[in-house]
């Protein structure tokens, strides 16, 4: 077949065009993935763990405070159930970003599959906010955008628990690094949203911020009655409670593309779906930015 | 180690299972071009914020405010966090100086 080879090398540069695109953009997830995975590495590994698991855990979990939390979990008692409910919990923000991204991956092919796996925040604000120049195939754009950030983890993770086989120091306090993670998330989305209230002239501490604080809130009051143990189920279930039954007053403080009950064929028209979705993808891919500084 | 190598195993592949179930649900119920329930989309709004506010307690469960140190370490590393966040807008550098001290207070000014 005299076809093939010009085929390949068709396909092949398409291929590495697209790679050359993605690349630049991945550096200040390099930064961060490599950093974070190190660190994540270093604490599996003073926690007694092997370093083949860091490397499996970061490979086929790969999203990495739900593999911090693992790693509490896997140091106490066996309960599934608790773990299965936690990864859909924490997880649950990739909901979110596969509705922002449901329209930017289709027909890319097969790809799409991985593409959907490799879902993290990082690669959702790159791949979200990436404006593609004309030519390059947006297929091999996304999909390179996922590999190289799941590959920076990994490196990142392996090093990490390499190195922490001969560390020698104290890693007393170590674990607080997860803190200051959803620390910083969290810090993050209060100033998305005092952004986003500001711009539409509602400002107020408690109304714009009125998810963050039931979410603590809610937290707080199980953590008091259930015990330090048992209370993420109960936490999350009060929460989506509590979101529920307030909906149209909590909707109707939401700045800019409100969601409100009654507006449910207007709603499905807007272009963005997600509502807030746009302005979180904007902080998420701030925060990505900003790790290469 | 309190589990055996199978129940660890099990435990890992719910947090795959859980994991990927987050991430393909979206794609396999919006399959086309069906419009997003409004319920969802809010969801999609609110429960983000609120499940780090959660996640951000979970990691401060064990804390004992009514004992020495107070909680004292913690809230000085967070509030670090958050100033340096404010200031510079840099995941990484809040991440680190947060971290650091922390390891550094605990070890050397709040040892127990």
């Amino acid at each position: 077949m005299p076809q093939n080879p010009s085929l390949k090398t068709r396909t092949g540069g398409r291929r590495s065009a697209a790679l050359k695109a993605a690349f630049p953009l991945t550096i200040p997830v390099l930064a961060g993935y490599v950093f974070t995975g190190i660190t994540y590495g270093l604490l599996m590994v003073s926690s007694g763990f092997p370093i083949w698991l860091s490397t499996l855990n970061a490979l086929i979990i790969y999203t990495g405070s739900l593999e911090f939390l693992l790693v509490a979990m896997l140091l106490s008692a066996f309960n599934p159930v608790s773990a299965l409910v936690t990864a859909l919990m924490v997880g649950s923000r990739h909901i979110f970003y596969g509705i922002s991204m449901l329209g930017r991956y289709r027909n890319v092919g097969r790809k799409k599959f991985y593409l959907i796996y490799a879902t993290t925040d990082e690669t959702f604000a790159v791949n979200y906010s990436a404006q593609i120049p004309a030519g390059i195939d947006r297929g091999w754009f996304y999909f390179w955008v996922s590999l190289l950030d799941q590959a920076y983890w990994t490196v990142g993770a392996t090093v990490g628990s390499v190195c922490g086989s001969f560390v020698t120091f104290d890693t007393r306090g170590l674990d607080f690094v997860l803190t200051t993670m959803f620390m910083v998330i969290f810090v993050n989305q209060w100033l998305v949203d005092s952004d986003a209230a500001r711009k539409v002239n509602i400002y107020g501490f408690l109304r714009s911020h009125i998810s963050e604080i039931v979410g603590v809130a809610s937290s707080l009051a199980c953590l008091a009655i259930f015990g330090p143990d048992d209370f993420i189920v109960p936490s999350l279930v009060l929460i989506l409670i509590v979101l529920t039954i307030f909906r149209s007053r909590i909707a109707a403080t939401l700045p800019s593309h409100v969601v409100r009950p009654a507006d449910e064929t207007h709603v499905a028209d807007d272009e963005d779906g997600t509502g807030r979705a746009p302005a979180a993808a904007q902080g998420t891919a701030e925060l990505a930015k900003e790790g290469s500084r | 180690m309190t589990m055996t190598p199978l129940q660890m195993g099990i435990t890992i592949a719910m947090c795959v299972i859980g994991t990927v179930a987050t991430r393909f649900l979206p794609y396999v119920i919006f399959r086309g071009n069906k419009p997003i329930p409004t319920y969802v989309q809010y969801l999609g709004n609110v429960l983000g914020p609120a499940v780090f506010g959660l996640l951000i307690v979970y990691c401060l469960r064990n804390v004992n405010l009514f004992a020495w140190p107070y909680g004292i370490p913690e809230a000085i590393a967070l509030f670090v966090v958050s100033i340096t966040y404010v200031w510079k807008r840099n995941m990484m550098i809040s991440m680190a100086a947060g971290t650091v001290l922390y390891m550094v207070l605990v070890q050397t000014v709040f040892t127990a």
